[in-house]
């Protein structure tokens, strides 16, 4: 289904160990996201100090669940909405689908120059490519995608793409593909990048945008944003698409306040963006702006898969603010690249293994310590940790067998091994024979234990187990009682 | 999240529940938590049978095989007593992961049961013993690192630091980034080991640059991780759990 | 079958069976107890937090604020609407100002080149604001359309006093905002801007550099 365009740079999920060793052993990557992932965790600890946070998460996650439990119907109520609002619905089962269908729309208008607003569920099934086999340009307009896309990149965050780069290599980027006098001056650098997307504003067919919140009560499509390249993409050229995952739904407008405070205050510490951009159809008649056509792609892309399942469900709550990633060490050191998906970090995570397959992920949902920081700061309160214990769970064949890839981890040998302590584990005898006779051969145990020993000194078993200590701890005391 | 918990008065037993990583590698630790325990005037049951709690395999996704070791420890804690546990990984382990595993299951009502009288070692100190300790140490810098269970799934992060604050001669520093992750994860730092390495090295300096002499943790995994990059690298500071860290300080 | 028809029966089959929806408690989101006073400073301070610029001026002598807004900035071409009494009062007043007034309530294709290249400012009237997040809220309209707020390098909006309420969920809630949606609602909390180049903010990256808010008591 992918269609990488030439030249990009390509990480795959396969390859998550050569790549977060690539990160690792990068100084300016470890940098830029430490520094970056540190600033936007102040920011957001701030962003909540006044607020009943946690009665505010569980508003968040039942607005969630609440839209999830009438997911059909919701989606239903929705089409009928944005009908009534002169917005035409359409439905993708899966990313190529959803391609072919956005193709035609612009076909249809014989568009050759397309703009786009941030979406990650255009990167999640390789929009900009497919468009450019058909001889649409699509151009990012939110001003770290079109960074990255000038540099031959995916983005390595859901919210930030361009975090992996320093302004340095910024002003590279700039000064190379762009033409621009090389300067360091971020406002320098943004004023060029203004001018050159105003022309293409002007220019554009068709907007492409995705979607933050899609109001069924209503038909109302809701886009938070900062830059108002969201707003320019949904107001400027004559055809706006928007797309989302079918999971975006909300039932009521009334849901997207609490929705909206946790988004942006979750994502960047902000009490609100710049813009809430709210669309509720296309130009009307008397009106002097504003697409003359509005349309909303539905796309499934494995998420009704997801549904079905009561604990894989919360999956589909995620409302994509990126904190889970922020305060994730893992990705925190190894950045977004390395996990060599569209979504990377914790979400991207328990996400990709249903998208892909647990035999092309399964170092995903492992690259974590479980340390539960992605859990604590959801804001609609997903069990990330659970949810990868059952990935993990479903990789090796123990679990309901209902993720693509299931049981493709299983080894014999590692299968074998946890029997073997499965057995010994509920053998008590055998279990105290076996630590008595590794502590007698504690001295002698190999000093160097694998990857462990390249970094730490390895333990050695300690010479008398505790059931040891304890038996002789107790005639002790007992020697002194009876003294 | 931090359960709202009622705790007990103080009973006159308990049981230990000592952990796999204690009994092979840190058995002093546990003996010292006994000790602790004994010095309140607790009698101290540690039934010869118990081997593991089951998560390495569970975190692995082998669930079949930890629902059977978890299985063979639900049988040794017949009395009613409290279940103390020194490590916040296995203690989250006993309280939040059992139920989940048995749940639909014959041992279901059985695993909630033992679940509901689940307490980390330090919880149990503060909370139900009152524990009030005198420092006959040497004056020391000390940093306290809790493990993300005990922290997190536990909701522990007080309990601690508030038993190292009673050490009048002790001086509790904090690292930077003190909430964030060791590395150490179970079957992560073997999963990982490139991963898992850079956490830990980051810890360990910022353990060493906050001015500490020692560090103590309440979790033998994070002990055995944070020391062990320590070591590796010649540091001057030790690690130790804080059962042995208190009883060194406040034991006869 | 039809995907729409497929993705729906996919989801109306679920293997788990049907789910029951959660009672939602809105209570955070309302209920802020805060005075008159405490309502404006906590507006202003969080729109100026965000770059905005907050300008005080009794309602008799708005036009006369906005003259000298416009001097002190260097505007020479302003694009506002018509019909708006926002708009009505302006033209009056600036009539003799030595400002050109560019005419917004005429189909953007029009005066795209003008929009885009020549206006210096864009005048707007307001809904309303939230003081939780410093917000104001506009439904453009025909005579005030969606780019007069966007395109020009500053956007000065009027807002009055009592127009400011506690959170964005009471605006929503006591103006009925589900009953009637507008083709575009919007919330604006401040300039445009980016922090994209390494977490740097950089202001007026799209839209506007400027927001200018005539606080009308
Ligand atoms: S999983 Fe939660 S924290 Fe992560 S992006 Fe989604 S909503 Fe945000």
């Amino acid at each position: 289904m992918s269609v990488e365009p030439p030249g990009v740079q390509t990480f795959t999920p396969q390859a998550f160990h050569r790549q977060a060793h690539d990160a690792l052993g990068n100084p300016q990557i470890r940098a830029n996201f430490r520094s970056a992932m540190d600033g936007l965790m102040g920011k957001r600890r701030e962003a909540f100090a006044d607020w009943e946070l946690e009665a505010l998460r569980e508003l968040g996650a039942s607005v969630r669940l609440r839209a999830l439990a009438q997911l059909p119907d919701l989606l239903e109520r929705l089409e009928a909405n944005c009908q009534a609002n002169g917005i035409r619905v359409h439905w993708a089962e899966d990313g190529e689908a959803a391609c072919r269908l956005i193709r035609e729309l612009c076909e249809a208008r014989g568009a050759k120059a397309v703009i786009k607003g941030k979406s990650m569920v255009t990167e999640e099934m390789h929009l900009n490519a497919h468009l450019e086999t058909a001889g649409i340009e699509a151009l990012e307009s939110d001003l770290g995608e079109y960074l990255v896309q000038l540099n031959d990149q995916t983005p390595s965050h859901i919210i930030m793409p361009a975090i992996h780069l320093n302004t340095d290599e910024i002003a590279d980027v700039m000064h190379d593909k762009t033409g621009i006098p090389r300067t360091r001056d971020v406002d320098a650098m943004t004023a060029a990048a203004r001018a050159q997307l105003r022309e293409r504003f002007m220019a554009a067919d068709v907007g492409i945008t995705g979607v933050n919140f899609a109001v069924a009560e209503t038909g109302t499509l809701c886009l938070v944003e900062n830059e108002g390249n969201g707003r320019m993409t949904t107001t400027v050229p004559p055809v706006h698409i928007a797309v989302t995952g079918i999971e975006k739904v909300v039932e009521q407008l009334r849901d997207v306040a609490p929705l909206y405070a946790l988004l942006t205050r979750s994502a960047t510490g902000q009490h609100a963006t710049t813009y809430l951009n709210m669309i509720s159809g296309p130009r009307q008649a008397g009106e002097q702006d504003g697409p003359e056509e509005v349309h909303l792609v539905l796309v499934d892309n494995g998420r009704s898969a997801i549904y079905q399942d009561d604990e894989l469900l919360d999956t589909l709550r995620c409302i994509r603010c990126g904190a889970c990633m922020n305060h994730c060490p893992v990705y925190t050191r190894v950045g977004g690249h390395s996990y060599g998906t569209t979504y990377p970090g914790p979400i991207g995570s328990i996400l990709m293994p249903h998208l892909m397959g647990l035999e092309a992920t399964k170092d995903l949902p492992t690259a974590s310590s479980l340390c539960g920081a992605c859990g604590e700061v959801c804001p609609v309160k997903i069990p990330i940790p659970a949810l990868l214990t059952r990935l993990r769970r479903e990789a090796v064949g123990e679990g309901r067998g209902n993720v693509p890839g299931a049981g493709s981890k299983r080894t014999r040998t590692e299968a074998a091994a946890w029997k073997a302590w499965q057995w010994l584990a509920t053998h008590p005898g055998a279990w105290r024979g076996a630590a008595g006779v590794a502590g007698k051969l504690g001295p002698l145990t190999p000093s160097k234990l694998g990857p462990w020993s390249d970094h730490r000194v390895a333990p050695k078993p300690a010479r008398h187990s505790l059931h040891a200590l304890i038996k002789r701890h107790r005639s002790a005391t007992d020697e002194e009682g009876q003294s | 999240m931090t359960p709202i918990k009622c705790y007990p008065p103080k009973p006159p037993r308990v049981y230990l529940f000592g952990t796999c990583l204690v009994d092979l590698f840190f058995p002093e630790a546990g003996l010292d938590a006994m000790r602790l325990l004994e010095r309140e005037g607790i009698a101290v049951d540690f039934p010869e049978d118990q081997t593991c709690c089951g998560q390495p395999a569970y975190t692995s996704g082998y669930q079949d095989e930890a629902r059977a070791v978890a299985a063979a420890q639900l049988d040794l804690f017949p009395e009613p007593w409290p279940i103390v546990v020194p490590s916040g990984s296995c203690g989250g382990m006993l309280r939040h992961h059992y139920p989940k595993l048995f749940a639909g299951t014959p041992l279901e009502a059985k695993a909630n049961e033992l679940a509901g009288r689940v307490f980390e070692l330090t919880e149990f100190l503060v909370h139900v013993c009152h524990l009030e300790l005198e420092d006959r140490g040497a004056p020391e810098t000390v940093a306290m690192h809790t493990s993300c269970s005990a922290r997190r799934e536990m909701g522990l992060a007080e309990t601690g630091p508030a038993l190292l604050a009673q050490l009048g001669r002790v001086t509790l520093v904090e690292q930077a980034r003190a909430a964030e992750c060791c590395g150490f994860g179970g079957t992560f730092a073997v999963r990982h080991p490139e991963v898992s390495a850079a956490m830990v090295e980051d810890k360990s300096r910022a353990i060493e640059a906050a001015g500490a002499e020692r560090f103590v943790t309440s979790d033998c995994g994070c002990l055995m991780n944070i020391a062990g990059r320590l070591a590796h690298r010649d540091s001057e500071v030790e690690g130790e759990h804080i059962a042995s860290y208190l009883w060194r300080r406040v034991g006869q | 079958m039809s995907a729409r028809e497929t993705i729906l029966g996919r989801l109306r089959r679920r293997l788990d069976g049907p789910l029951t929806p959660p009672v939602s408690d809105f209570s955070v989101m309302s209920g802020r107890g805060w005075g008159r006073e405490e309502r404006l400073r906590r507006f202003e301070a969080w729109i100026t937090s965000v770059h905005g610029e907050v300008i005080h001026t009794p309602r008799a002598d708005w036009t006369r604020v906005l003259a000298r807004v416009l001097a002190d900035k260097g505007i020479r071409r302003l694009a506002l609407g018509r019909a708006h009494p926002v708009a009505a009062e302006a033209r009056a007043a600036l009539a003799e100002a030595g400002v050109t007034l560019v005419d917004a309530d005429r189909p953007v294709e029009a005066w795209w080149e003008t929009l885009f290249h020549e206006v210096e400012a864009g005048l707007t009237s307001t809904a309303g604001g939230v003081a939780e997040t410093g917000s104001l809220w506009l439904w453009p309209t025909p005579d005030e359309p969606r780019l007069l707020s966007l395109v020009p390098p500053i956007h000065i909006a009027v807002l009055d006093a009592e127009a400011v309420e506690d959170t964005l969920f009471e605006v929503m809630e006591r103006h009925g905002w589900a009953a009637g949606m507008p083709t575009n609602a919007l919330l604006i909390s401040g300039p445009s801007k980016t922090a994209d180049i390494e977490q740097t903010l950089a202001y007026g990256v799209h839209g506007p550099r400027e927001l200018v808010v005539l606080l009308r008591h």
